[in-house]
């Protein structure tokens, strides 16, 4: 039964299925320089160009060897970029042209070399990677020394420590070619000159190639290929649904702290993991002490988790206050098989008292193997701060407090003695002890109790006024003195960092959820990113930008911290980079680490919508882990929010799709009855004149031409409302606002409509005390033109019309009024619908635009509009604006204020 | 039909507009010739020597905006803008840049003629006058008295100023920037507050309904002229 399930694995299969649609990587691996690495590979490569595959050299190294050279004759090449450094001109493979020209195979020499700064990752391996990801097979060259799992047992064995290595799992799917020659033939070639060697290293590397170094790194390269070759054949058996000895689910779980020594656990964790294909847990346990952790050892912590992370490990991060006991928790939690930590160097006296955490590990790890790993370095300098930072008295303040509260009680015991008795004088001398450490910690705890010691002894313990000591019980009660001290202090001590951690932790937490209340009920995309630069920028202490893809998914800075200078074109396409391959870069990662800033990609369901960039202040730093994890976090929220309000922004657009379907719909027929009449008149008008002109007599003559007219001047109303509505739906209306009077905007209204209006009772009303207002003058004279043009047609000729302005509690309110007629209740909240007219017994001429228009507008100035039925036989519509409360007030000389504040009312004469 | 002798260049890339101009200006007794774009319209400006540009601002070859910053640069000639409805900041710019007046499309040919009178009129006549009238606003310069119907009206310098400002370009319009300039200086284009208020002070003190104004009439968006 077991079997079956092995064998239908889906995920397992699609794994291989997309390792199909990557490029092969075919690894040509030997033990050392020299055993014809690239030699090999070019042979091979000679055999596929010969069979027409489509084969460049990416970058063969240009050593003088005439072997090589000949077989490089034909080879078609991809010419290496030049790159300025230092002054110096360096060549690099050319990434970009290779990508540009595709071919099927790229040979790429010394995968384990490392890029001069500036190119666009840090190490040629990256650059394979790329390649790969591309569909393009690379054949490559490595010595098994620059494996990393491989890196220190090589360096143990042959005493040289290579510093450019590669990770193994760019060579988990690789296919591995060996290279081996017998390590005599290896030594007479080096004899003979065969193996480049750069001068200054000629005498290292002669100590390098002594048969026993050399076979054992043969072994090691054997070894390493018949690992791949077990693998490749499992992967083989399971597509094939053969069934076999399957590893067993075993997981390897490695414990790291901030020393330097956990890189080596790592790396043979991941050996041992390697040898039982087991999954592999990497795991740091964050105590409060550990919050005082200096800078060094925070970056080597750094470090190690990212070379864990580069092993392939998973990473977890733990708190608590006990470390065997976290860790022994998340392996029984994770059912780790193997546990692998490091023999501690020397312990503290605490540590040889309680037992050390590696043998609380052993004793309560059950049925887990544990591998205890003894380190080979000294234990590592400053990685716990001794004092804690928390209140560290590196004033003078708590000492001087200290001494004055001893000398205080040396004053009162002084006094006193006769009272109290020497048993209670050391009780009280214990007082200042107990508050040096309780209030300071360790270090003031200690000093105090010392201080306490000197004063007691001096004043109190016979003889008085002398350190001689006559009863040396009295040394009992030193001791107990700075037990009691180092004890508290140490208590005390911890306490705070404890307290120190969770508060940053609360704040961090608090962080996070604050901005994502803030963000979580935004529509608008704005000011959401503004609330992720600002938060991001509190916790990293830096510059923070967003950028988002416009419209041709070209990376534009949305939101940024700082002036957008600061992201020049460089960093800019980092952050490009980074949208595309969706992963982080820039400063303090492998990737394009020469640029000033870090970016994280925006991920969500729908892929990256952006990248979020950092730029510390303090450039040399790496970003601590829990910031970092913070940092992703809010990546991840802001990915979430930009997702959400594109897709609103989607739907709206949809809305507005159909919406503008009805529209158009309306608008047809408004347009092919509201154009057509006026023209059939027009046309109708001018014909008549043009063809029997001398039929008609001045009158009619004058008739004729009025109808042009007024079909004309109807035209042009419809075109014009037309216009409006269409730039009012599109956003292309700009508001021109300026301070005016409301009384100026409707003299000018009434002025245009003067001709219309003169049949009418026009009476217009305003209030006193009207103040500025800040609109566009031109549209709200519209509105208050469509508003009295509409109640005009609604009204009788002679009608009355009632134009009034009130100033309304912190708003401008005007209501147009006009008797004559009633608009039914069901259609008072269409009138202001597009298109929507009121069915009334007359033929009314109109677009049905105005209303919607005046509408449109009003809302544009954060206005509101309604009608009502004001009385029996009289409608009203009423418009409302806000008065802006900070009216601008006018320097006023005092001679104007004088003569024009009261002129202004009764002008004297 | 009038016979006045002046010259008018009509500029406009619609052949109708300047088919109902040519028609109706000869009718009115002026001199009409017509240009289809700004490089011919600023040749007939050397040959034809007019009195008055009738422009459109939509020009197939030049901005019509360039047009009359190159006109300006060697002639006062007064130029009549032919502008959309819409295009209010156009109208601003252009006169701005030294455009006498303007006008909507469409117009009506009275509106039109008035226009072009007043541009007309100008040309010389900018020129200090002691005492102006209109209607029943008289503008004493020499005693600095203003009166309406006979009584006088007291103003505050500044209004005064403003009054006198509107009254030499009786007739023209000027764009709000250029009142702000011409009465409180350089650098107060930004307090159209300034403006809205004295305007309405002046209009309460020499209009009889101050809502609605007979002399100093609102062009909107754009400024004000006084007739």
């Amino acid at each position: 039964m077991p079997k079956e399930e092995k064998r239908t694995n889906p995920d397992d299969l699609l794994a291989d299925i997309e390792k199909e649609s990557k490029g092969k990587f075919t690894v040509f691996l030997g033990a050392a320089a020299g055993v014809g690495k690239t030699f090999g590979m070019l042979e091979v490569a000679r055999d596929k160009l010969s069979e027409g595959v489509d084969l460049v050299a990416g970058w063969i190294e240009p050593h003088d060897r005439p072997e090589t050279a000949n077989l490089m004759v034909g080879v078609p090449i991809i010419a290496p970029r030049e790159i300025e450094y230092r002054h110096r001109k360096l060549k690099e493979m050319d990434l970009d042209a290779i990508l540009k020209r595709k071919p099927q195979i790229v040979l790429v020499d010394e995968l384990a070399h490392t890029n001069v700064p500036g190119s666009r990752h840090t190490k040629r391996y990256q650059d394979v990677e790329e390649l790969l990801e591309a569909g393009i097979d690379v054949y490559a060259t490595l010595n098994i020394q620059h494996v990393e799992s491989y890196n220190d047992i090589i360096a143990q064995i042959t005493g040289v420590k290579v510093r450019e290595t590669i990770p193994d799992s760019i060579l988990e799917n690789a296919r591995i070619q060996l290279i081996d020659i017998p390590p005599e033939e290896l030594i007479q070639r080096l004899k003979e000159g065969k193996v480049y060697v750069p001068n200054q290293a000629v005498k290292a590397l002669n100590k390098f190639f002594r048969p026993g170094n050399i076979n054992a790194l043969r072994e090691i390269s054997m070894r390493f290929a018949a690992q791949r070759v077990d693998r490749q054949m499992e992967t083989y058996m399971r597509m094939h649904g053969i069934a076999g000895p399957w590893p067993a689910g075993e997981r390897v779980m490695v414990c790291i702290s901030s020393s330097p020594f956990s890189e080596q656990l790592i790396r043979i964790a991941r050996r041992t993991a390697e040898g039982i294909k087991a999954q592999l847990l990497a795991v740091y346990v964050d105590t409060p002490k550990k919050g005082s952790l200096k800078e060094k050892a925070k970056d080597q912590l750094s470090k190690n988790l990212h070379l864990a992370q580069e092993l392939e490990a998973e990473i977890i991060s733990l708190n608590g206050e006990d470390i065997a006991e976290e860790l022994l928790e998340i392996a029984q939690k994770r059912n780790v098989t193997q546990i692998i930590i490091g023999k501690p160097g020397k312990l503290s006296l605490r540590e040889r008292l309680t037992g050390s955490i590696v043998d609380k590990v052993v004793r309560q790890s059950q049925n887990i193997s544990v591998h205890v790993i003894p380190g080979n370095t000294q234990r590592v300098e400053g990685q716990r701060n001794p004092k804690g930072s928390f209140k560290r008295p590196t004033h003078l303040l708590p000492y001087v407090e200290i001494i004055g509260l001893i000398v205080l009680i040396t004053l009162i015991g002084w006094t006193w003695e006769s009272y109290l008795g020497l048993v209670n004088m050391a009780m009280l001398f214990l007082l200042p002890v107990l508050y040096g450490a309780v209030r300071w910690g360790l270090s003031a705890g200690i000093l105090s109790a010392i201080m306490a010691i000197i004063f007691y002894d001096f004043f109190v313990v016979p003889p008085v006024l002398s350190f001689t000591i006559f009863d040396l019980r009295y040394v009992i009660s030193f001791s107990i003195y700075l037990l009691v001290g180092s004890y508290t202090g140490n208590l005390s001590s911890r306490l705070r960092e404890q307290i120190y951690n969770s508060r940053k932790r609360e704040a961090q937490t608090n962080a996070l959820y604050s901005l994502s209340r803030e963000i979580a009920a935004v529509s608008e995309l704005d000011t959401v990113l503004d609330s992720v630069v600002k938060k991001v920028t509190e916790i990293s202490d830096g510059q923070v930008v967003i950028l988002l893809p416009d419209d041709n998914r070209k990376l534009r800075v949305r939101a940024s911290s700082t002036d957008e200078h600061l992201w020049d074109e460089s960093e800019r396409a980092v952050a490009t980079w980074v949208f595309e391959h969706k992963q982080i870069a820039g400063k303090g990662t492998d990737t394009l680490g020469g640029a000033e800033g870090r970016y994280i990609p925006l991920d969500s369901e729908q892929g990256t919508c952006g990248v979020l960039g950092i730029m510390s202040k303090n450039k040399e730093r790496y970003l601590q882990p829990e910031q970092q994890r913070l940092l992703e976090a809010f990546a991840s929220l802001t990915a979430l929010a930009v997702t959400r309000i594109s897709l609103v922004e989607k739907a709206r657009e949809v809305q507005l799709l159909s919406e503008s379907d009805k529209l158009r719909t309306a608008l047809l027929n408004s347009i092919s009855h509201d154009l057509r009449t006026p023209l059939a008149s027009m046309i109708g008008a001018v014909t008549s004149l043009l063809e029997d002109n001398h039929l008609y007599d001045e009158v009619s003559r004058n008739d004729l031409l009025q109808t042009i007219l007024q079909g004309a001047m109807r035209m042009n109303r419809l075109v014009n409302n037309l216009l409006d509505m269409a730039r009012l739906e599109s956003g292309m209306l700009k508001l021109n606002k300026d301070w005016c009077e409301i009384e100026e905007i409707i003299g000018s209204a009434v002025e245009r409509l003067a001709k219309a209006l003169q049949i009418h009772d026009v009476n217009i009303r305003c209030r006193e005390g009207l103040p500025l207002i800040y609109v566009d003058f031109v549209l709200i004279e519209q509105v208050i033109v469509n508003l009295l043009d509409n109640a005009m047609k609604y009204s009788n000729p002679n009608g009355k019309i009632l134009l009034d302005v009130r100033n309304n509690n912190q708003e401008i309110e005007v209501t147009v009024q006009n008797w004559g007629s009633r608009i039914p209740q069901e259609d008072l909240e269409h009138i202001f619908d597009k298109f929507y007219r009121v069915r009334v017994p007359r033929q009314i001429s109109g677009t049905g635009l105005g209303l919607a228009i005046s509408k449109g507008i009003i809302e544009l100035h954060g206005g509101r509009i309604w009608a009502e039925n004001a009385s029996q036989d009289s409608v009203s519509v009423t418009f409302v604006l806000p008065i802006d409360r900070t009216i601008p007030k006018i320097p006023v000389s005092m001679e104007e204020f004088s003569n024009g504040a009261d002129g202004k009312k009764n002008p004297r004469n | 039909m009038e016979q006045t002798g002046k010259k008018i260049l009509v500029i406009d890339d619609e052949a109708q507009i300047r088919r109902l101009l040519k028609v109706a200006l000869t009718a009115h007794g002026f001199e009409v010739q017509q240009s289809s774009d700004a490089i011919d319209g600023l040749n007939s400006m050397v040959s034809f020597k007019p009195d008055l540009i009738i422009l459109d601002l939509g020009l197939p070859d030049l901005d019509g905006l360039d047009v009359i910053k190159t006109v300006r640069e060697w002639s006062k000639t007064p130029i009549l803008v032919l502008s959309a409805r819409e295009l209010e900041s156009e109208k601003i710019k252009a006169l701005d840049l030294g455009a006498d007046d303007y006008i909507t499309k469409p117009f009506g040919m009275g509106e039109l003629l008035a226009r072009i009178r007043t541009g007309l009129r100008h040309v010389g006549e900018q020129v200090e006058q002691p005492i102006m009238t209109f209607d029943d606003l008289r503008i004493d310069r020499v005693k600095r008295i203003v009166t309406v119907d006979g009584k006088e009206v007291k103003l505050t310098p500044t209004e005064y100023e403003l009054l006198i400002t509107l009254a030499v370009n009786t007739g023209r319009v000027l764009t709000h920037s250029f009142l702000l300039k011409a009465v409180w200086g350089p650098h107060t284009e930004t307090q159209g507050h300034y403006l809205r208020i004295y305007i309405g002070q002046l209009r309460r003190k020499i209009e009889i309904d101050s809502s609605r104004p007979r002399h100093i009439l609102t062009e909107p968006g754009v400024g004000y002229r006084l007739v």
